[in-house]
């Protein structure tokens, strides 16, 4: 399982090479644009992920 | 206040803003001064100048690499993109996330395999692992050769900061320029890589609380972020072509390759190998590449300004005006000042680390192994030294003499140049399956391809190659390249066992690359 683990940092690759998926105006949120809200979000989820791995890597 | 926003004046010099600037920018340099004190070391040595003594721990190592990368041009090129196109110029968000599971992948190995070798840059990497000089020379050669023009783009940013304060008006293009110029070389000369790693502090710090007040008080003055993306996408609807603050259907290509391809392309560059290499650990690499994220946050907010600089109807001749002109117009002059000080030196820390770092690669493996192959450690640092002052004056000269246009050509042509080193230096880290002789040809041909195709097509980032039944997709030129370039690494890879059965000295183990047992 553990070996396994550093496939979840493919995640941010499918989630933002699907371009035609994000790059739509709604749902919005605050006033911003589901492409820009999209971005956002997966800089942080990347980063949740990349700990995970790093985390898992140890443990 | 709002009638200030509607109006660009042409800049005047205003004495509070650049009494703000000159006085952050004096703390900073005698901080660059100070820093040769910093975890003191021998600094007649090569690893303690150009790495810091491989001393810096997470915390350290994320202001620096924080510092070393966002840089000044980041800073203006990107909004200044967006400003012009919209929702294209964003690529840099996906860019920034790509960039670092990347990193905690491949960067805890070299730092590794390097640190047990006493390496300093990725050539004495290649070397060791593929006995192979001519590979080491290609890979520090393209190192400097796409490093240079991006140390240039670093004094383009620090001139739009001049003339945003109307400073040029006053004393001159060149004057400034100079004076900035020549404070960066000496405390460079003087401290080695301590220098930008403690002037890193303040300049993100800055960065960090001017970026902040920035995405908080100009929307508010513009009505909000809804208003802001309707006032830009209405400054675009006039505008027409490929703008919009929605990518068009036939940039989705163009925008996803352009992401995955600098993401490849940004931890080769001499610049961040350095600011990696000085890290303590490999776990201290492995923390940075989860919290380095924030900077990508950050970063997209200063994307952003390129809207508010639309929706705030900011007029100007070229977009690397656009931010400056917005901070003038939405700020008083001492926060403005602050600004301005905040990017400038975001131009000197990143400076500051390139030429180090292509200093090391000139100095480590050109000069060492083609000049004289005997040199003394003092000696080889004492030459470290001066070719960062060479490379900054080259770099200088780019910018006072040529368009810059040109040095923005350039850069686009050491992106994909840089590129070209992968296979031998990311691939190398896990597999020595490709051999050294079949990785030179395809490097040769990437480097060849990439900048015919580059220069075919008029210094444009994107080439639309098709894809059967005429079908064309724009792909940024790197990723031709590179594709072209592993191809024949991999079908030569066989022609060269038969002709030459024996195998080059590999003088690392498996063990090298993974962490010590504690």
């Amino acid at each position: 399982m553990r070996k396994l683990l550093p496939l979840l940092l493919l995640a941010p690759f499918i989630a933002l090479l699907a371009v035609p998926f994000y790059n739509r105006a709604e749902p919005s949120v605050a006033g911003f644009p589901f492409f820009y809200v999209w971005m956002f979000v997966w800089i942080v989820l990347a980063a949740l992920l990349t700990w995970i791995v790093f985390r898992g890597s140890r443990a | 206040m709002t009638s200030q926003m509607e109006s660009a004046q042409p800049p005047a010099l205003d004495w509070t803003a650049l009494g703000v600037f000159v006085f952050f920018f004096a703390a900073v340099t005698i901080m660059g001064f100070l820093a040769a004190r910093w975890r003191r070391g021998d600094l007649s040595l090569l690893h303690e100048w150009g790495l810091g003594g491989r001393r810096f721990g997470p915390f350290v190592t994320w202001f620096l690499l924080g510092g070393d990368l966002y840089t000044a041009y980041t800073l203006i090129a990107v909004p200044a993109l967006v400003y012009a196109v919209g929702a294209y110029g964003f690529f840099a968000m996906p860019y920034t996330v790509f960039v670092y599971p990347i990193v905690f992948l491949t960067m805890p190995r070299l730092w590794n395999v390097c640190r047990r070798h006493g390496w300093v840059t990725s050539a004495d990497f290649v070397e060791g692992r593929y006995g192979s000089k001519g590979l080491a020379l290609a890979v520090a050669f393209t190192g400097v050769l796409a490093t240079m023009p991006y140390i240039a783009l670093q004094l383009v940013g620090l001139e739009v900061v001049f003339e945003a304060m109307g400073l040029s008006a006053v004393a001159g293009k060149e004057t400034p320029l100079l004076i900035a110029f020549a404070i960066l070389a000496l405390y460079t000369y003087s401290s080695g890589l301590r220098a930008p790693a403690l002037i890193a502090f303040v300049k993100d710090a800055m960065l960090y609380i001017t970026v902040i007040a920035a995405v908080v008080i100009i929307p508010m003055k513009l009505g909000g972020y809804g208003a802001v993306f309707r006032e830009a996408q209405a400054a675009f609807a006039v505008k027409g072509g490929d703008t919009g603050v929605l990518l068009k259907p036939d940039q989705y290509w163009s925008f996803a390759t352009l992401a995955l391809g600098s993401a490849f392309a940004l931890f080769l560059y001499p610049h961040s190998i350095t600011a990696t290499l000085s890290a303590s650990s490999s776990d201290a690499i492995r923390r940075n590449a989860v919290w380095l994220p924030a900077y990508s946050f950050l970063l997209g907010l200063i994307a952003l300004l390129g809207y508010m600089a639309l929706a705030a109807h900011i007029k100007v001749s070229s977009g690397t005006m656009a931010v400056p002109a917005l901070i003038n117009a939405s700020f008083p002059p001492w926060f403005a000042g602050f600004c301005f000080a905040a990017i400038a030196l975001g131009a000197l820390v990143p400076a500051a680390i390139m030429s180090i770092g292509a200093a090391n690669l000139v100095t480590r493996n050109i000069w060492r192994p083609y000049v004289n192959s005997n040199l003394s450690d003092a000696a080889e640092s004492r030459i470290a030294k001066i070719v960062s002052l060479l490379v900054k004056v080259g770099a200088l000269a780019c910018v006072l003499w040529l368009p810059t246009q040109f040095a923005i050509d350039l850069q686009l042509l050491g992106g994909i140049w840089i590129l070209q080193v992968f296979p031998a230096v990311i691939c190398g880290l896990f597999t020595r399956r490709l051999r050294p002789s079949a990785l030179l040809c395809g490097w040769l041909a990437g480097m060849i391809a990439g900048s015919a195709l580059a220069w075919i097509n008029g210094l444009k980032p994107v080439y639309a190659v098709a894809f059967g039944g005429g079908v064309y997709r724009s792909i940024y030129i790197g990723l031709i390249a590179l594709a072209i370039n592993l191809l024949v690494a991999i079908v030569l890879t066989p022609v060269v066992v038969t002709l030459r059965r024996k195998m080059t000295l590999d003088r690392t183990l498996e063990m090298d690359y993974e962490d010590a047992a504690v």
